[in-house]
């Protein structure tokens, strides 16, 4: 079995990550999920929340703002809109996502306030965690 | 015949164009490496997107429950044009040729009897398409202030498109951009978004398990997909751009030192005959005397 499988996170502007992983935890749509080599294809959303790498440099954890994963035995492929590195000098910038969602949880509508609301609770959690 | 300082002075002024526009033409070319770069930059979210997006869109093709942004609205009567143009002008034909090519779409939609709404981006392209199409406009997106164009600025734009398509406000999208070939050509191109459109890639091989289900994971990307097609329609744009005012400025450049050759010889010659004229009369006075 192979020990480590190609992590790839991409956003639209560029590619933030790429190494060898061998383990990754993402905020699947159905739950959380945790990816390890010879993983079943699986392509699934992504909700807001972390996704996390456990490689042979250690762990790494990302903040992302939805998107969706591509899995297959020997890769494992991120594209996010938004991710930013889970680490105290990210701080600010996710605070302010947080900010965002509220904002947008106060205007939006119907459907689109509920996605907001949700957003902004996993937001909060995030920041949590990170202390 | 102008006088000898009104030449120099020409000259003059023409050499502080020549600057002028080697200038221009020296930030363009800088502007369009770091254009290029963000495009590559960009690549491999919209390759991956395209594939999944495509792959997923071709097993639901034609079926009945295809989400409506893939399916159409089964009509084809109002359309909308997304014109994307630049802010700034000096760029050659960049911004005429997309206006050309969407103002012979709008027509051709016309005489067949549809109705078309326009949303312009970039000033120049609603400058040029006011004269006899700004019946049709509906929005105009400024991206003025955008020094670097980035996804949020698709998804504005992306965002306005969708709820107006979730509004039942037109049927068909296409956007109107220039296609980056290389810095002497861009395609003027014509993309339809909206029923959704994916180039078809190599079918891939591997069976994927969908969660939460294959619909719903169709319905959450479809957006997405079109959000990243104007993104990289942006980008493309951005690129063409600066292309293309790198290659008008040169030519201006040239141009110039053209004519600042030009003017060099008639000046030199009316110096040389009023130098003449000038012997001419002395000698002619020591000779009188």
């Amino acid at each position: 079995m192979a020990e480590t499988m190609q992590f790839d996170l991409v956003s639209p502007e560029r590619r933030l990550a790429s190494f060898k992983v061998a383990e990754v935890q993402l905020p699947g749509a159905e739950g959380d999920m945790t990816v390890m080599p010879d993983h079943a294809p699986v392509i699934t959303t992504l909700r807001p929340g972390v996704v996390r790498m456990t490689g042979p440099e250690g762990t790494q954890r990302y903040a992302v703002t939805g998107g969706f994963a591509e899995i297959t035995g020997t890769s494992v492929s991120v594209l996010a809109e938004r991710a930013m590195l889970a680490e105290p000098g990210n701080r600010e910038a996710i605070e302010k996502h947080l900010e965002e969602a509220r904002e947008q949880a106060r205007t939006a509508a119907g459907e689109h306030k509920d996605m907001a609301e949700v957003l902004v609770a996993d937001l909060a959690q995030l920041l949590h965690d990170m202390v | 015949m102008p006088s000898l300082k009104d030449l120099k002075n020409r000259i003059q002024s023409v050499k502080n164009t020549r600057k002028i526009t080697k200038a221009m033409q020296m930030v363009a070319a800088a502007k369009l490496r770091r254009a290029q770069d963000s495009a590559e930059a960009a690549r491999p979210y919209a390759e991956r997107m395209n594939a999944v997006v495509g792959g997923l869109a071709a097993s639901f093709g034609g079926s009945d429950n295809a989400p409506r942004l893939l399916a159409g609205t089964g009509q084809d009567k109002v359309h909308l044009l997304v014109v994307m143009t630049s802010e700034r002008g000096l760029c050659g034909g960049f911004n005429s040729s997309i206006a050309r090519l969407a103002r012979q779409h709008a027509q051709k939609l016309l005489a067949q009897g549809k109705t078309v709404k326009i949303i312009t981006v970039g000033k120049k392209g609603r400058e040029q398409l006011k004269r006899d199409l700004s019946s049709h406009f509906i929005a105009h997106v400024d991206l003025g202030d955008v020094k670097r164009i980035g996804y949020v600025d698709a998804q504005k734009i992306a965002r306005d498109v969708l709820a107006r398509f979730d509004a039942g406000e037109f049927d068909v999208a296409t956007l109107f951009f220039n296609r980056f070939q290389s810095v002497i050509a861009q395609i003027p191109t014509a993309q339809q978004i909206i029923p959704a459109h994916f180039e078809a890639g190599e079918p891939s091989t591997t069976l994927y398990d969908y969660e939460p289900s294959e619909e719903a994971v169709l319905a959450d990307l479809l957006p997405r997909g079109v959000t990243t097609q104007i993104f990289t329609a942006l980008l493309e744009n951005g690129a063409s751009e600066q292309g293309a005012r790198m290659s008008a400025m040169d030519n201006a450049t040239r141009n110039a030192g053209d004519m600042i050759d030009k003017l060099t010889i008639v000046y030199n010659r009316s110096r040389q005959a009023s130098i003449t004229k000038e012997l001419i009369e002395i000698i002619s006075g020591a000779e009188a005397l």
